[in-house]
């Protein structure tokens, strides 16, 4: 126990105060613990049924297991989870899945193939924001116990129809399919939710730490699990602290009383340049920023206005200076770490090749336009720097600053003109921004699809929707890749989107931590792997 | 000879009593008028609290269900009445955003703000009022001067930059205070799982408890944020105190006193003071009030789980139970401040008895 932080403390600050000379004190986390500050207000529930938020989800991520993985160092690859084997019926819609003996949850009771069928089926019948991923196969609270059966190690996933097999499984890696134990889950249901309230507060998993302690906007205590199946962990104790100012982070860092900091400004950051206490680990996270153009406005539906805007973006001028280290310049609506993701960057900040375009559009210039952005200081940024670039080109954009949701609002309703968006996958599987961004089945106002990105800007996207519908249900994963890559291509090249950016992210650790994972834009973070 | 009879004895209580039954009747129309308010304002915001929390991905199926069921479907009468009721039953609704009772994350947040504004409070007493003192006394020397520019600064530099740099001195670079938080993760494992909570607030149970290594511990944390709190609130009495004795100074009974050559100090701390102490007892309220709220800036930067965070974040989040609950606890811990210092007034000041 370190003097610093003991009563000693307060008896050296009263020394000093006396003029006594302070002891040199130096903090440092002990050897099995692992302290890491970030903001995690984001919250809503920890229950990995009903979680939806980067923070519960990397939470979850540490007490509780799903039946596949990806693999992070192959994008779009599986590996074995609590399930040692998988296999797809000849009809394309039935999914067996065997589960590994031997596993324990927290609580000491055996994992059985009856707590996995059991997990999938809570998932549907609690029906909580994320359920969508599962009930996406034909999966209702009314046929699952039929859709999902299990008998002896084996559980059985039946769908409604034929998907690519890499769809589903990409699906059963997300958070809200995570398995967890039936028997003290439903010991502690309370008014029929099936143990939601326990849930949001206690963990029932067989990760590698169970919880020991969560107090929302003020942090979390994980404690690692001995005899865990993937071998012990090294860390034994994960402190998570809320700490949502970026500056206090660093200082907390440079002082040695946290190991990881995970909400930190790029000044912050630049800040621990040529500090050898601090290394900063580069990461990239899966949300994607875009401008979407409404066309039910004339002039932004012509295709070489929508060219033009894709060369007056000054991509690289944004990354270097005001996204430095935040964001990376990317064209496609697939984050990189995504089967089929697209890395290449074609479109550059061309004033003159844009205005010879917006010249060949013949609409006439200058072109007003109402550009809905969130009152938010990044999004601020990125729209002076639109407002000046567009500018040139002959098109005004006036700025129509509201909230996330008055913006959210104004989109859902296609009442824009342009607006600046960030979209995050909500599973890691292409088809999640795929279907969102390049599908719309009906794009009349009635239809009221504000599922679709597309339906909400009002944009038609022909052939895009059929070549989507069937890439979800190629069951050769290459040729399924490939769907992707030249759905992207055109969709980057001729719709109502101007693709721009993917999320970095930029953690900063002490220099004896090693093995820190972030999770990438597929995954979570991971805590077991982390040794100090 | 006859004597008068003498007046029956007056209850000296009785006034005070009715002051409490007057003060309870004004807290309750207080907090109704403010419930009103705050009620009416979160309707007319153009945010949508069910958008705001079910997010992009909801269908507006999904999004007329939730309304429904938090009964936001309903007139705006009907859910006011409903929410009055609720609240008087001491229930004050669950919140939108994390699905718990308001009254219960309340119990949480809150004696984590009113350890740090008591504390804040204290400080700020404690050192304003002798500088008040001090200035009233000597206006114009060079100790009047120095209160002045200290409790300028006080009012004039943002919070949150003092904060930083507080943080950046005493504990980056000197090494005397701990960090952000309220206790090092140690300490609050051991204050969460082996020690008993009476009230929420770390300083008294941890005392309670014996745990006095926990106790330094929380002191080390709670110094900076309550010596901020306390510098804020120490400039504006400080600055008060200042005017009230100057005003208090130039009185008849004052140069009679100094006539009949009652020492200074008694003529300032005892025959002043005593005046003072009615305005003064108003302005600490206020601040200690103000106090009470929770700095969201403090907050912030101390990374200290109070009322402040949790009504903003409530507020982004639209969650108007968790905002409309937070708003009863800051409009009850203005009236009974307010009636405090009445009966207060009432003690100190004999003339205000009748």
């Amino acid at each position: 126990m370190h003097l610093k932080h003991g009563f000693g403390r307060a008896a050296a600050l009263a020394a000093l105060m006396a003029g006594t000379a302070p002891m040199a004190l130096m903090a440092e986390t002990p050897a099995d613990t692992l302290v890491v500050a970030d903001a995690i207000d984001d919250i809503v529930s920890i229950d990995p049924h009903e979680a939806f938020e980067f923070s519960g989800v990397d939470l979850n991520n540490n007490t509780y297991d799903t039946l596949i993985e990806l693999d992070p160092t192959k994008p779009g690859e599986l590996v074995p989870g609590l399930a040692e084997s998988w296999s797809v019926a000849d009809d394309g819609m039935t999914y067996t899945f065997k589960i590994k003996s031997g596993i324990t949850f927290s609580s000491g009771n055996p994992l059985t193939a009856e707590d996995a069928a059991g997990s999938l089926r809570r998932v549907v019948k609690l029906n909580k924001t994320p359920a969508f991923i599962l009930t996406q196969f034909g999966l209702t609270p009314e046929n699952v116990d039929q859709m999902i059966t299990f008998e002896g190690d084996t559980v059985t996933l039946k769908t409604d129809k034929a998907y690519a097999p890499s769809f589903v499984y990409n699906c059963l890696t997300a958070g809200v399919a995570n398995i967890v134990d039936m028997k003290t889950v439903m010991a502690n249901e309370a008014e029929g939710d099936m143990g939601n309230a326990w849930l949001k507060a206690n963990s029932a998993g067989t990760g590698a730490y169970v919880l020991r302690s969560f107090k929302p906007n003020e942090g979390y205590v994980l404690e690692a699990r001995t005899g865990h199946w993937r071998g012990d962990a090294k860390i034994k104790n994960v402190f998570m602290q809320h700490v949502p100012e970026g500056a206090t982070q660093r200082l907390l860092l440079e002082k040695g009383d946290i190991d990881i900091g995970r909400e930190l400004t790029p000044t912050d950051i630049a800040g621990f340049e040529g500090n050898a206490d601090i290394k900063v680990q580069n990461d990239v996270g899966g949300q994607v920023y875009y401008l979407a153009l409404n066309q039910k406005k004339a002039e932004l539906a012509n295709p070489k206005v929508q060219e033009a805007m894709r060369w007056a973006v000054d991509y690289v001028g944004m990354t270097d200076s005001i996204l430095k280290g935040q964001w990376v310049v990317h064209q496609a609506f697939l984050p990189q770490g995504f089967l089929g993701a697209l890395t290449e960057t074609p479109y550059s900040l061309d004033v003159e090749k844009a205005k010879a375009l917006m010249a060949e559009s013949g609409v006439t210039l200058p072109l007003e336009v109402k550009f809905t952005v969130r009152n938010n200081q990044e999004r601020l940024d990125i729209a002076t720097s639109l407002q000046n670039t567009f500018a040139q080109i002959g098109v005004n954009l006036v700025l129509d600053v509201g909230d996330g949701a008055q913006g959210l609002e104004v989109y859902r309703g296609r009442t824009h003109e342009i607006t600046l968006q960030t979209w995050g996958p909500d599973y890691p599987d292409p088809h999640t921004n795929a279907s969102t961004f390049a599908m719309n089945p009906d794009n009349s106002d009635e239809a009221g699809n504000t599922g679709y990105l597309a339906w909400r800007t009002a944009w038609e996207p022909g052939e895009l929707h059929a070549m989507t519908e069937a890439a979800v249900v190629e069951k050769d994963t290459e040729k399924r890749k490939a769907m992707y890559e030249e759905i992207q291509r055109k969709h980057r090249d001729n719709s109502a989107f101007v693709m721009m950016f993917q999320q970095a992210r930029q953690d900063a650790v002490r220099a004896n931590v090693a093995g820190f994972y972030a999770g990438g834009a597929t995954d979570s973070a991971s805590y077991w792997t982390v040794t100090k | 000879m006859t004597s008068t009879p003498a007046p029956p004895p007056r209850n000296r209580l009785l006034p005070v009593v009715t002051q409490i039954l007057l003060g309870l009747g004004t807290l309750a129309i207080t907090l109704l008028g403010l419930l009103l308010i705050t009620f009416v304002i979160a309707r007319v915001v153009p945010t949508d609290p069910v958008l705001s929390i079910v997010g992009e991905r909801a269908t507006e199926a999904q999004i007329a269900a939730i309304r429904e069921k938090l009964g936001l479907d309903l007139p705006l009468w009907q859910q006011f009445f409903i929410y009055v009721w609720d609240a008087m039953r001491g229930d004050l609704g669950t919140s939108i955003k994390t699905g718990a009772p308001v009254a219960s994350e309340i119990a949480r947040y809150f004696p984590a703000t009113l350890e740090l504004a008591t504390l804040g409070t204290i400080f700020g007493t404690l050192v304003g009022v002798p500088a008040g003192v001090l200035a009233a006394t000597r206006p114009g020397s060079i100790a009047d001067q120095i209160v002045r520019v200290v409790g300028l600064m006080g009012y004039s530099m943002p919070v949150f930059w003092l904060g930083l740099i507080g943080l950046l001195v005493f504990y980056g670079q000197l090494d005397w205070v701990s960090g952000p938080g309220r206790l090092d993760p140690t300490y609050d494992m051991m204050m969460e799982f082996t020690l008993t909570s009476y009230t929420g607030m770390i300083l008294i149970d941890s005392a309670l408890n014996g745990a006095w290594d926990v106790f330094g511990n929380a002191v080390s944390h709670i110094i900076l944020p309550a010596g901020l709190l306390g510098y804020v609130s120490m400039a504006y009495i400080s600055r008060m105190t200042r005017s009230f004795m100057m005003n208090e100074l130039g009185q008849e009974y004052i140069t009679t006193a100094r006539v009949k050559g009652m020492p200074e100090w008694r003529v300032v701390w005892v025959h002043a003071m005593k005046n003072v102490a009615v305005p003064l007892i108003t302005v600490i309220a206020l601040s200690y009030a103000y106090l009470l709220e929770g700095s969201v800036l403090t907050e912030t930067i101390f990374a200290w789980p109070g009322l402040g965070s949790y009504i903003t974040d409530a507020l982004f989040s639209a969650d108007m139970p968790a905002v409309l609950g937070g708003t009863v606890v800051v409009g009850v811990v203005f009236v009974t401040l307010n009636m405090a210092s009445d009966i207060l007034y009432r003690l100190v000041d004999p003339r205000a008895r009748t």
